[in-house]
């Protein structure tokens, strides 16, 4: 289940949600805001998603997760507004029987949140300018 | 003619200096109404690297477009 956040993820709030009486491993990833993105220095991020199609797009990622590597639970929150360096900009995690599924399944699930769901980055930079940054994989595929 | 609700989202709606608008548009596909879009707000994006939705459903771009729907034009997504 994908949710679209306007206030501070809490990664330990989550994680106690994942908790299940099956569960061997539970995984984790936080996107964090950096200070720089191809060599410019940024000072904070923006972020805006269209959330209908973000958790409707997320349920497919998260079926397809399933299929490819069964875990028991797993979530996703992304942030949306002004975040400052170092804010969490985006959590996913996952519990399974064992750490392998856990690991794949997480990886499996933030590569695909990055590609596939409506959700757009605007850089401010501290030369005052300010840019939305395009998906890398969707550039490479152009 | 049909009428379609276009939505812009993110650098479109910077573009376009509206998030929303109904338009009078002799469209078949969505790819057309993208390109009329495009046309009426000077966008320069190249249409592979952008996504659209109709009616809240993600299509491909040659999906036909209906009189009253809505066409939603994402520019390229960078989530994460």
């Amino acid at each position: 289940m994908l949710t679209i956040s306007s206030t501070p993820i809490q990664p330990d709030v989550l994680r106690r949600r994942l908790f299940d009486p099956a569960a061997g491993g539970f995984c984790a990833f936080e996107g964090w805001v950096r200070n720089e993105n191809e060599g410019h220095t940024v000072l904070r991020l923006e972020y805006e998603a269209y959330e209908p199609l973000a958790v409707s797009e997320a349920d497919k990622i998260f079926a397809e997760a399933m299929d490819r590597f069964p875990y028991l639970q797993a979530l996703c929150v992304h942030r949306i507004g002004l975040l400052e360096i170092g804010d969490c900009a985006v959590w996913v995690g996952v519990s399974s029987p064992h750490r392998d599924a856990a690991f794949r399944a997480c990886r499996y699930i933030i590569d695909e949140v990055k590609v596939r769901l409506p959700i757009w980055k605007k850089e401010h930079y501290v030369d005052g300018n300010s840019g939305w940054v395009n998906c890398e994989r969707c550039a490479r595929a152009s | 003619m049909k009428t379609i609700t276009v939505r812009y989202f993110a650098m479109f709606r910077e573009h376009a200096g509206l998030s929303t608008e109904t338009l009078s548009l002799a469209a078949e596909t969505a790819a057309d109404v993208f390109a009329a879009t495009r046309e009426r707000h000077g966008s320069t994006e190249p249409r592979g690297h952008c996504k659209v939705a109709i009616n809240d459903v993600m299509v491909s771009w040659d999906s036909k477009v209906e009189d009253g729907d809505t066409v939603l034009l994402f520019p390229p997504v960078a989530g994460g």
